[in-house]
């Protein structure tokens, strides 16, 4: 048997690709076997859009298969697992004995090392902060094929370096978390059609739900400009629903559900069936944290040449400002996809690297093209120069100037990871297209 | 009655997707294997899903004396015992080719190791009505071909040990399913040119229940190999020898 595949591997925006020797192994023995002659970077699910999980010309370890339940403590919601189970797979393990994640990303299919390595954020998060906060402990294999206990008691350094660190500082084996009350399999969802931004910011400002998110139509300009739905959320109690099988796209769409025509249809539709007084019903609870996983290979939407998400965060202060200038250049671009993600963010973050701040995120899909770079660097020089932040998990175009001046920690960081791994050996295409790590400089 | 499952080659990927299915079904689980630790891990990972217990055992396949304690240790439990073979190994024809001595070994791991096992456990199974073996062999065992006869020649064996085990044992009402993988994506076939259609060891587990709960004698999965086999298999000899897969 071969431990290792030559693959062509692409991020899940697919529009960063490069060639790896991939090797996925089935039981911690194997993993510490490669570790020992072949210290390589760990990727889990593969939702990072960009390149966080590419390693050109290089190795890279899949931890899929890594995902065994090692303790649960139905007292304290305390899990610990290995770092390749799903976070679908512990909300609906224990969602039914009272207990779920309390951070849970756009999508469930992410496993907990890559939501630790990137510390995810969810539709909860001006509340409940972000997945890293929850991190009680990892188990971290170093580049000498050692195995550390990271916590913030025991090596608080690379405990930190770690969590939002995109598995630079090592290979997370397993990680212990702490899990919050879980209602219910459902949730209280209320959508409300809103006319634009400043509706936005005002019912995001007021609302009380401990989950809410908006979709917004990028592609509306003038007096509609960043109108959308807001959906807010409360989970209920009631019944989960089974495993449900996921419809399949099962082949690439070539871009043409993304023509201008077909989106804007879409987009007015979509904006037209919400009502503007609001209107409230249960559903499950994936329904409404993880609308897209209904869909799976949904990123073949976007055809053959794949696509880049931009994902920013900007300062309260200057939103107002700033957000409409970066919708009004996204809408003038005609490059954005069907629906565009804005949603509120507390304070809360656990790494030097985290992405959250308190202010508004928004998200948006690029078709990628030649102009789509352009788009991508003049949004990432909006961002940076309001002191706002773009998100490592989504990102595929900033650069290492850029980088410095979004993440004030990124010496801390570089400090630690210098320190862990000097010969740099997990290093990807994102922390060299970064100097994440500050090799070069 | 709680069912009670003998998992051989428990680490492997598939076994274990199967464990866990058995593991939400609320069946007690005796996992067996050579990585004691792993085991160990995958025992509790069982429990946590769902087993009504779990426990982990050593298993050999070229170590017959490691059979008999399995067998008591099934049989001791006030459960249907059933039993899954999941061990099994291949070696690249090449590697046989350039050293014959290594096809022994082989062929205890996918045919004479869990067939000796299942002999002996045939007297207790005669007793112990309702209760299933599932036996993974695989669809390289249907015909044997150039590329691969020396996998396909023990997994043949195992096939035609299953289909007699199945008659032998249906009077007792003890329930025998052949599995007939193709494609699916494990340690096996790994970095293999020219996969296609991979099925998860997910999804071949769940087929693998639902066969199992429908009484089927054999499974192919994915199940569109049944077709290729059926093809494969009806290609007169005399073409077939010139054939270069």
């Amino acid at each position: 048997m071969r431990a290792w595949k030559q693959a062509e591997q692409a991020g899940w925006g697919r529009a960063l690709r490069s060639p790896a020797t991939i090797a996925r192994p089935e039981r911690q023995a194997a993993l510490h076997d490669i570790m020992a002659t072949t210290p390589a970077p760990a990727f889990g699910a593969r939702r990072a859009y960009g390149d966080a999980a590419l390693n050109n010309e290089g190795a890279l370890i899949e931890m899929s298969r890594l995902d065994r339940l090692l303790d649960f403590n139905g007292e304290t919601g305390r899990v610990r697992a290995e770092a390749g189970v799903r976070l679908h797979d512990l909300l609906h393990l224990f969602g039914p004995q009272g207990w779920m994640p309390a951070v849970l990303p756009g999508t469930a299919h992410v496993t907990l090392g890559g939501a630790i390595a990137c510390d995810v954020h969810g539709k909860n998060h001006h509340e409940r902060g972000s997945f890293g906060q929850y991190v009680a402990a990892i188990d971290l294999l170093d580049a000498t094929g050692q195995v550390l206990t990271l916590s913030e008691v025991e090596n608080p350094g690379l405990f930190r370096a770690t969590i939002g660190g995109m598995g630079q500082t090592g290979v997370i084996l397993s990680a212990e978390m702490r899990m919050i009350r879980c209602p219910g399999g459902r949730v209280l969802l209320t959508k409300t059609r809103l006319p634009g931004l400043d509706a936005f910011l005002a019912a995001f400002e007021s609302s009380t739900a401990p989950y809410s998110v908006a979709w917004i139509d990028a592609t509306a300009r003038g007096t509609a400009l960043g109108r959308g739905v807001l959906e807010e959320g409360t989970l209920v109690e009631g019944p989960f629903r089974g495993p449900k099988r996921a419809r399949k796209l099962p082949f690439n769409l070539a871009g043409l559900g993304l023509l201008r025509p077909v989106v804007k249809t879409f987009n007015a539709v979509y904006f037209r069936r919400a009502s503007a007084l609001g209107r409230t019903r249960t559903r499950p609870i994936d329904d409404m944290l993880f609308p897209l996983d209904g869909l799976a290979h949904w990123n073949r939407l976007y055809g053959r040449h794949g696509f880049h998400q931009f994902q920013c965060v900007l300062p309260q202060t200057v939103c107002e400002v700033v957000l409409p200038r970066i919708l009004q250049t996204v809408a003038d671009s005609g490059q954005a996809s069907p629906l565009s993600v804005l949603k509120r963010l507390g304070p809360g973050r656990a790494g030097y690297l985290s992405f959250p701040m308190a202010g508004m995120t928004l998200a948006v899909d690029i078709r990628a093209s030649r102009s789509a770079r352009a788009l991508l660097s003049k949004l990432n020089e909006m961002t940076a120069e309001c002191g706002g932040r773009v998100y490592l998990a989504k990102d595929s175009t900033l650069s290492p100037a850029l980088l410095q001046t979004m993440y004030p920690d990124l010496e801390k960081f570089r400090a630690v990871v210098t320190q862990a791994d000097p010969r740099g050996v997990f290093r990807t295409d994102l922390a060299r297209r970064l100097n994440l790590c500050g090799d070069a400089r | 009655m709680t069912s009670a499952w003998l998992i051989l080659g428990a680490s492997s990927a598939m076994a274990r997707a199967f464990a866990r299915q058995a593991a939400t079904n609320g069946a007690t689980l005796i996992l067996a294997g050579r990585d004691d630790e792993d085991l160990a891990l995958l025992a509790q990972d069982a429990v946590l899903r769902g087993a009504r217990a779990a426990s982990a055992m050593a298993f050999d396949t070229r170590n017959p004396a490691s059979f008999a304690p399995l067998l008591d240790a099934l049989f001791r439990l006030d459960a249907t015992p059933n039993i899954a073979v999941f061990s099994g190994a291949m070696q690249p024809q090449a590697t046989l080719e350039a050293a014959p001595e290594v096809l022994a070994g082989m062929v205890a791991d996918n045919f004479t190791g869990p067939a000796q096992l299942l002999l002996m456990a045939l007297p207790m199974l005669q007793d112990r009505p309702g209760g299933t073996i599932l036996g993974v062999s695989s669809v390289s065992g249907d015909r044997g071909r150039r590329s691969n006869f020396g996998y396909g020649a023990p997994k043949a064996g195992f096939t035609a040990f299953l289909s007699g085990l199945r008659a032998r044992l249906s009077r007792a009402n003890v329930h025998v399913l052949t599995v007939k993988p193709g494609f699916v994506d494990t340690a096996m076939t790994w970095g293999l040119p020219g996969l296609f259609l991979v099925a998860s060891p997910d999804d071949a587990a769940r087929r693998m229940w639902a066969a199992i709960e429908r009484r089927r004698n054999t499974l192919y999965v994915p199940g569109f190999w049944l077709l290729i086999m059926t093809i494969i298999r009806l290609v007169p000899e005399f073409i077939f020898k010139k054939m270069k897969f």
